[in-house]
């Protein structure tokens, strides 16, 4: 059986989720990787000099947080079909689910002064109940998938790029919701602070599993606060992955994926279409709200605005880019979109560090960045001034933008369908079919 | 109800309906020809509006380092026929980057799915943006409008210039559209929509089809963005890196109301959302509180997602016909 993988003798094997042994043996060094990334990372750290080095914990774990809305995305477009581009509203209702149940407060009245809070003179209040994370995450997911089901009989009817469109609609509507409940959302700009990532049994002091200070877990291992909280959230990933995995092969993921194979066909075979289609939307908005509530909590403080089209269209990026609507395509999708501009920062900043040098990398670092008037780079390493050469903050929003259509004109299955030619090209090696 | 104000709402939103019309024009040329919803038209329009202001406030060529020489005597507001002649400038530049952008972008996509081709667009909106906004900083870009905010008063009732203005615009963009149409290139353009191999083996030029549609419609988004650009529109004689970057968006109810592709629904969809936005927004005012401020930017949406609820393919728009 060793020697030939693709042989399938039992269902079993066809629809196990790691159904290969290199599958098996990826997925391993993947996690054998986010562990060494964790513990001060060795492997990158041994080179500081260039411009991978340093810590990689805090993008990783954004990364995770919203890795696990991508899930959920990968299951209402991947498998189901349906476009959406409102991804970003259903993360964030459950972000602010979140932070009304968990946020700082101490019952129904509560609503902390808003300047109390924040320093900044506002009248509104900010409301929260203080309740632990066991309510507040599931609460999360729960919400918005009940603002998904609410929302599925418009988004059933429609079809196509009528639904993207409407799905659009949402996006504003709920940017507008922001601006207009300051009490859950906070001041427009800066927002509000959302409830520590604690594992606490109800309101006491200690919390059962502490995540936001350095320590000794479990008596076991010795570990800083980022390091727990990216422990925390990589196997809360690893749970969502294997249960998105398991919806995906069970009955309710066949029909969806029936659903998008042909809608009319699957109806014919008694896949009722309205129904899962509704399933289909609640289970991404679940996944959507926990993944915003995380990503929300990780980073400690959001602004309304940050649930904008950009983050939908991110999620669009990880879904074209991991290729092919699979639960491993959205893994590699994720790493390859929501690193890539933290790649190109560090190497800014490291070609920043060359300038003064010599050699040929010096005079590359010149000629890509401007430092002082009369120079002609295209990126300027100053944030925020106006003119010609645009910080690195704005080229990222143009890489990002330029991969989305290399992509699609190049290699519509992402980077799936580049593994897949480049494993076709060994299985018949030295032939060229 | 005060006459005054209600004359002053009417001719508000038919100015923006204007607007609306203008940009929707755009999105439904380019997606009868080539099948394409553009969602860079928010970044290609602002990217006009900013040649505009090049030309006319920084009197230079876009990517040039010679001045503009269409541009008027230094140093004093241009007149109205140097303005006019620098937006037809703009336009002219702004189809050549539709031109541009279809070549690189869309032309290797023909025949792959309606979503990869919305998913191009929406790549190239978020590539274009960047420049647009780094170009044109926080206090935003003039565009030398001749008549600033200048206003008639009709009975007591002030009609700003900038609103009549954009209505010509609207006017002469729907008559092009509307003689476009019946020219050869419209037939051929409505042949290639409805089938493209037929109209490939009737001897039609499809990919001179998509060239076209595409620099009309950026062409259109650009005059749209222009001409929202005018003083008593919300961006104050300026290109605003506020409000140009989701114009388009704005305009996505329009078309959607009055169905992807049917020109006739754009014109109606424009007239009735800007009437649904304009009006609530001055006639619900006193439920501020409740509604929050700036509620009147989302009654389109709202509007839209009824519509689509009752008529998923909007008032105008053909049925897509499945078959198993």
């Amino acid at each position: 059986m060793f020697r030939r993988p693709l042989l399938r003798t039992a269902y079993e094997q066809d629809a196990a989720i790691l159904p290969t042994y290199f599958q098996k043996v990826a997925m391993a060094l993947l996690l054998l990787a986010t562990v060494l990334t964790a513990l001060g990372a060795p492997v990158l750290g041994a080179i500081p000099e260039f411009f991978l080095g340093g810590t990689w914990l805090n993008p990783v774990t954004n990364m995770i947080t919203l890795g696990i809305a991508a899930l959920g995305f990968t299951i209402l477009v991947g498998v189901t079909g349906q476009v959406s581009i409102g991804h970003a509203f259903f993360m964030g209702v459950g972000a602010y689910m979140a932070v009304a149940l968990g946020g700082p407060g101490d019952g129904v009245t509560a609503c902390v002064p808003f300047h109390e809070e924040l320093g900044v003179l506002d009248q509104a209040g900010v409301c929260g109940l203080g309740l632990p994370m066991w309510i507040w995450l599931p609460a999360a997911g729960v919400a918005a998938a009940l603002v998904g089901m609410l929302v599925s009989p418009a988004a059933v009817r429609v079809r196509g790029l009528y639904l993207a469109i409407a799905t659009i609609g949402l996006v504003f509507i709920g940017l507008h919701l922001g601006r207009m409940l300051p009490e859950f959302a906070g001041d427009f700009e800066s927002g509000r602070t959302w409830p520590e990532l604690q594992l606490r049994f109800w309101k006491e002091e200690t919390p059962l599993v502490d995540m936001t200070s350095d320590g000794t877990w479990f008596g076991l291992i010795h570990l800083s606060e980022e390091q727990k909280q990216f422990f925390f959230l990589t196997a809360l990933f690893i749970l969502f992955a294997i249960a998105a995995k398991n919806i995906i092969r069970s009955r309710t993921g066949r029909a969806l994926a029936a659903i998008r194979d042909r809608d009319i066909a699957a109806e014919v075979m008694g896949v009722p279409e309205q129904k899962y289609k509704r399933i289909g939307f609640a289970i991404s908005s679940f996944y959507a709200g926990i993944g915003g509530a995380l990503f929300a909590s990780y980073n400690g403080r959001v602004a309304p605005v940050q649930w904008s089209l950009f983050l939908s269209v991110d999620f669009i990026a990880i879904l074209l880019i991991g290729g092919a609507g699979t639960i491993a395509g959205t893994i590699l999708g994720t790493i390859f979109v929501e690193l890539t501009p933290e790649v190109v920062k560090r190497f800014t900043e490291w070609l920043g560090d060359q300038v003064a040098g010599e050699g040929i990398v010096a005079s590359f670092a010149n000629l890509m960045l401007t430092s002082g008037s009369g120079d002609f780079g295209p990126i300027s390493l100053t944030p925020a001034s106006p003119g010609w050469p645009m910080s690195v903050f704005l080229w990222n929003f143009v890489i990002f933008g330029v991969l989305i259509v290399l992509f699609m004109i190049f290699e519509p299955l992402g980077l799936f369908g580049i593994w897949i030619r480049i494993r076709n090209y060994w299985k018949g090696w030295p032939f060229s079919y | 109800m005060d006459v005054t104000t209600f004359i002053q709402t009417l001719v508000k939103a038919l100015a923006l309906g204007a607007v609306y019309i203008m940009m929707g024009l755009g999105f439904v040329i380019i997606f009868k020809g080539t099948q394409v919803l553009n969602f860079a038209a928010s970044a290609l329009s602002m990217a006009g509006a900013m040649f505009m202001s090049i030309l006319i406030a920084d009197r230079g060529l876009p990517f040039l380092p010679f001045g503009n020489p269409l541009a008027g005597p230094e140093g004093e507001t241009p007149s109205i026929g140097v303005w006019l002649s620098n937006l037809i400038f703009t336009l002219i530049i702004a189809a050549i980057l539709g031109l541009v952008v279809e070549r690189l972008t869309i032309r290797p996509m023909i025949g792959q799915p309606l979503f990869a081709m919305a998913v191009i667009t929406l790549g190239l909106e978020f590539a274009i943006r960047p420049f647009n906004i780094d170009a044109t900083a926080l206090e935003g870009r003039s565009l030398g409008v001749p008549w600033g905010a200048e206003a008639w008063t009709v009975a007591d009732a002030l009609i700003p210039k900038s609103y009549v203005a954009a209505a010509i615009m609207a006017l002469i963009a729907g008559l092009v559209v509307f003689f476009f149409y019946r020219s050869r290139f419209g037939v051929a353009m409505r042949a290639v929509a409805f089938d493209q191999e037929a109209a490939m083996a009737q001897g039609i030029n499809v990919g001179r089809v998509f060239a076209i549609a595409w620099a009309l419609g950026v062409a259109l988004a650009a005059l749209a963005g222009i001409a929202y650009g005018m003083a008593p529109f919300p961006p104050g004689g300026s290109v605003s890196q506020e409000i140009h970057p989701v114009l388009a968006f704005r305009v996505l109810p329009v078309i959607v109301l009055g169905g992807l592709d049917s020109v006739i629904g754009v014109i109606y969809g424009g007239v009735m959302i800007a009437l649904a936005e304009v009006f609530a927004g001055q006639y619900l005012s006193q439920y501020n509180s409740i509604l929050g401020s700036g509620y009147s930017t989302i009654v389109p949406y709202l509007v839209m997602l009824i519509v689509l609820v009752v008529r998923p393919y909007g008032l105008f728009g053909t049925p897509e016909i499945r078959r198993v």
